[in-house]
């Protein structure tokens, strides 16, 4: 039985989470290691941070707390946010990341998805896309935050992705991010049903029962969150006992 | 002191980070000298079987390592540790892309996981059942959970196997034949339950 995962996102600029963290007992308010070593402790199965710094300058402060992480929290890792390289795979995955999201860059050339699956493996590439719904069951990549329309179908892009090497697709949709009104159920299976590779859900949770739900009506491996759990609306605990409770496999 | 053999494959990195947040000496070598000093050896590994087999036969280590943990002198050998990739390799032949001779120290050969309707990479946490008591699953309870990324799988005795997990059939978890142990789980990305395992591992 393989469990669904339960990931916490972390937004870092310059080093710092962006957003409020209610956590208790937690050091230094803000540090995204203390926040990494705390959603371990609730049961994280893996955890994610984006990197929104804007600065090149910045760059050089994610690969510090991505190696300070590493040394603290014994689950998966993966970084994303401004990967443009094969240097830049290498240089979080040397500071300790299990796996690499990359987004835009990718769009512009998908040849670094193969470009990385060869020379890492894979296990670490992770191809992030932020969809929108353009038409019934037509779903478009958006980029620069959901402001630009690509007009590149998302589950053609999918299906590319893993035949050039993807590992995992998380998958975002601009239509439920920030809403809390449940995941993108539609947008997960029309993506889910067209690759073989783990889909992560992200966007759109705002309580308990939207866990449950994503997991019994898609064939999502995992579900993504950021605010929910900054706030401390929600433990990942009390998300895992809630999925256990309705017969989802978890690790609790 | 534990040696981490570093023959150009992998992230041998978060070995090393687990084993220092849990206080044991710990060094990462492609140094014979080193193997002969350090009292446990381990062999982690991430990437293709033929590439990484090339690679450990070009360092020159393997004699080494064999040397080691061979018994002599009426003491039993040091403690080897094959994380993934360095566990599959324990075995005797492997089929990635094509057919590999690897180390031949445990019975058995590395298949793809043939697991109609799954996704492959065997990719998350998978619950474990135990087959087989051995020195590194005191503590382990069945039922635990352990992390997990593989496209191939052992194909091993069932004597051979301590703890397993089921996806499209039995997965070898944890193998193991006298001093010679193999995870194909990451002990070291696997929470508290992996850092046990790893602990066992290092209080051999």
């Amino acid at each position: 039985m393989l469990a669904k995962r339960i990931i916490p996102c972390l937004d870092v600029r310059d080093g710092k989470v962006v957003k409020g963290i209610n956590f208790v007992g937690i050091k230094e308010v803000g540090d995204p290691v203390d926040c990494a070593v705390a959603y371990d402790k609730q049961g994280a199965d893996e955890i994610v941070f984006l990197d929104i710094t804007a600065s090149h300058e910045g760059r050089g402060t994610m690969i510090d707390v991505v190696r300070r992480t590493a040394k603290n929290v014994f689950v998966p890792l993966t970084v994303g946010g401004g990967i443009r390289t094969v240097d830049d795979f290498r240089d979080l995955l040397l500071a300790g990341a299990d796996k690499v999201s990359v987004n835009s860059a990718a769009i512009k050339n998908p040849q670094i998805i193969a470009d990385a699956a060869a020379r890492f493996g894979n296990q670490c590439v992770v191809v992030a896309i932020d969809g929108k719904k353009v038409s019934d069951g037509k779903y478009h990549i958006y980029i620069n935050g959901g402001r630009i329309d690509t007009g590149i179908d998302v589950v053609e892009w999918a299906v590319k992705a893993e035949s050039l090497g993807a590992g995992e697709i998380l998958l975002t949709s601009m239509d439920t991010d920030g809403v809390k009104e449940g995941f993108d159920l539609d947008m997960l299976n029309a993506v889910c049903s067209a690759v073989n590779i783990p889909v992560i859900a992200s966007g759109g949770c705002g309580e308990l029962s939207h866990f449950t739900e994503v997991f019994e009506k898609t064939g999502a491996d995992a579900a993504l969150a950021a605010s929910i759990f900054h706030y401390g609306e929600l433990t990942v605990g009390e998300v895992k006992e809630d999925l256990k409770k309705n017969n989802i496999p978890v690790r609790i | 002191m534990i040696a981490i053999i570093d023959y150009g494959a992998g992230n041998l990195f978060s070995v090393k980070n687990a084993l220092d947040f849990l206080g044991y000496e710990n060094i990462i070598t492609s140094s014979a000298e080193d193997l002969k000093r350090a009292d446990k050896l381990i062999l982690p590994g991430v990437g293709a079987l033929p590439d990484a087999m090339k690679k450990l036969n070009e360092t020159g280590l393997v004699e080494v390592i064999l040397d080691e943990i061979a018994a002599k002198d009426n003491c039993s050998g040091k403690p080897l540790l094959g994380i993934c990739l360095g566990m599959q390799m324990l075995f005797q032949k492997g089929y990635e892309f094509e057919e590999t001779d690897c180390l031949g120290i445990l019975e058995g050969e590395v298949r793809f996981i043939d697991a109609p309707g799954l996704k492959i990479p065997h990719m998350g946490w998978s619950d474990i059942k135990i087959e087989n008591k051995c020195p590194l699953s005191v503590g382990i309870k069945e039922g635990d959970m352990l992390y997990y990324v593989h496209s191939y799988k052992a194909v091993t005795p069932k004597e051979n196997i301590s703890l397993y997990s089921e996806y499209g059939g039995i997965v070898p978890g944890l193998v193991f034949n006298g001093n010679v142990y193999g995870a194909q789980f990451h002990p070291e990305k696997s929470g508290k339950v992996g850092l046990g395992i790893l602990k066992n591992f290092a209080n051999l």
